[in-house]
């Protein structure tokens, strides 16, 4: 069955750039800023193109600003694309954005959380929302967290008083509580402690097993898209330069697959290290 | 729409309520601080009049307790964007599965009703430093007044509330100078005819005027629901107008940002 089906997906923001001068403009004519700045297109996501089966789990890696986020905001409705459409189970993003919104869910990469409120209290404000009755809620939150190796105990704390461990957790028993057919991963593990990445990892394996769950993770970490990932698309400036299975990507790069990494990869289809590429 | 839509539509919209006076509790430090300045302020204004005669009290006192009211409806409303853009879950409000209307009216519910609740707690205090007479009071026509014109300023809210939507500082700021906007025009210290010649035609069309005069009217010279007649049809026209209106206007500008990107949080 197909999960999401992508066609010649793009989207462009403005951006204002600021234009040199040599230096010998009048006073006025500097403080008139239209002469230092303009306009320029960004194109963020570049006619992408790419189709999912459900219960796949799939990679996106590419430096900052490759257009990774941008993507997933297009499919979790929070964008609207230019051209090309996208639809998730059948329903497109754009005219049935209520479907769509009732069976995806997102963890991003800030942890985007009422600070002063509980993690309970944040849980169930968001089970309400997705009308999931709160005894059902509370019971869900609680499986999820404890299997995620959260605190019982500290479910009542407020946001703030909690790691940024323990705030990611929250945020995948959130997504996870209303059950999505679709998860969308937004670098879900950046700024994690090993073990919590550790902890994260393989509650993605298990969600995939016991749920069927469709699963898109964006990531800076070439380990971890090598090691969840049925398939891997390595983004650079908006566009999929690549898209394969791990194996299959690392076969691009001479040499015994087994010693590849997907960095190398990365480096082979752009010239740059993902490092370099982030600057 | 069916009952079990509806139904769902309504415990979201009451999630909405239910969060914000959570907040409440959480930033309760905040919320006495902001009592204390509604009460002093009321009472700062209303002891310029003593040693006037009672309906001047009054009318100061009327003045700062309804734009207490209406400004505290009016802000809610309009910062809710702002707020959840703070906290950094503007997206996951945005992408709930639920109309924006359910997600509005309960900004909405919970702005009027806090306002009450914080309008209430400044009424009962003002016997302690005020010996006004209120026995005049005609409090079918006051509470008519206060209900009507609460539609208004949640129509005046919802068109602000797309500000921070388009534009995360300045669109705050836009809000701040449109609420200050409306106190000018709206004859919240004094009659509108003491405004300048050229800013008059502004007072016409701010519900706020229409509020003010009816209530004043109400509780100093007990007049009738019949009697305010013609101001309280404005104001209804004007909150029937303004709240479809503040509805299409945050779509709009809902569109606005999803083409431009502007929902995505700051920072």
């Amino acid at each position: 069955m197909v999960a999401l089906v992508c066609r010649n997906a793009s989207k462009v923001f403005k951006r204002r750039k600021k234009i040199k001068t040599n230096g010998d403009l009048s006073l006025s004519q500097r403080f008139k800023r239209k002469i230092s700045w303009k306009r320029e297109d960004v194109r963020a996501v570049d006619d992408i193109c790419f189709s999912m089966e459900k219960g796949e789990i799939f990679g996106i890696v590419g430096p900052n600003g490759s257009g990774k986020s941008t993507l997933v905001r297009l499919i979790s409705t929070l964008l609207l694309p230019d051209s090309g459409t996208i639809e998730v189970f059948g329903h497109d993003v754009v005219n049935q954005h209520l479907q769509v919104r009732q069976i995806i869910n997102r963890v991003s990469v800030e942890a985007s959380f009422f600070k002063k409120l509980s993690s309970m209290e944040n849980l169930m404000y968001a089970a309400r929302l997705y009308g999931i009755d709160s005894t059902v809620a509370k019971r869900r939150a609680l499986e999820i967290l404890v299997q995620l190796g959260f605190e019982e105990d500290r479910v009542n704390e407020s946001m703030q008083e909690l790691s940024r461990g323990m705030q990611q957790k929250v945020a995948i028993a959130r997504a996870l509580q209303t059950s999505p057919s679709l998860l969308l991963m937004d670098e879900p593990t950046t700024g994690l402690d090993p073990r919590s990445k550790r902890d994260v990892r393989g509650f993605v394996h298990e969600i995939r097993e016991k749920m069927d769950t469709t699963i898109i993770i964006t990531s800076h970490d070439m380990d971890e898209v090598d090691n969840l990932c049925d398939r891997v698309a390595v983004i650079n400036k908006g566009k999929f330069i690549a898209l394969n299975t791990p194996i299959g990507l690392k076969k691009l790069v001479e040499g015994d697959a087994e010693d590849v990494s997907l960095e190398d990869v990365f480096m082979k289809l752009t010239g740059k290290e993902l490092e370099e590429a982030d600057e | 729409m069916t009952n079990i839509r509806l139904s769902r539509e309504l415990t979201a919209s009451l999630a909405f309520v239910n969060r914000n006076f959570g907040l409440v509790k959480r930033y309760l430090g905040w919320e006495l601080v902001f009592l204390s300045y509604s009460i002093i302020n009321v009472i700062t204004i209303g002891l310029i009049a003593v040693g006037h005669d009672n309906d001047r009290v009054l009318f100061l006192v009327i003045g700062a307790l309804m734009w207490g009211f209406l400004s505290v409806v009016f802000h809610e409303v309009s910062e809710s964007v702002s707020w959840e853009r703070w906290e950094g879950t503007i997206e996951y409000t945005f992408m709930a599965p639920i109309y924006r209307f359910t997600h509005l009216v309960g900004s909405c519910s919970f702005a009027i009703i806090y306002s009450m609740l914080r309008i209430a707690i400044v009424l009962a205090l003002m016997p302690l430093f005020f010996d006004i007479d209120l026995s005049n009071v005609n409090v079918a026509t006051a509470v008519t007044t206060l209900v009507i014109s609460s539609l208004s300023f949640l129509g005046l809210g919802l068109m602000a509330a797309v500000l921070p939507l388009m534009s995360t500082e300045r669109g705050s700021q836009a809000t701040h100078i449109m609420g200050a906007v409306l106190m000018l025009i709206s004859g919240v210290y004094y009659e509108v005819d003491v405004l300048p010649q050229w800013i008059r035609p502004l007072s016409v069309i701010s519900p706020g005027t229409y509020t003010l005069r009816s209530m004043r009217a109400a509780i100093i010279n007990n007049a009738s629901l019949t009697d305010r007649l013609p101001d309280l049809i404005i104001l209804l026209v004007i909150g029937i107008a303004l709240i479809p209106l503040g509805l299409w206007v945050f779509h709009l500008g809902e569109i606005y940002a999803k083409r431009t990107g502007k929902l995505k949080r700051s920072g």
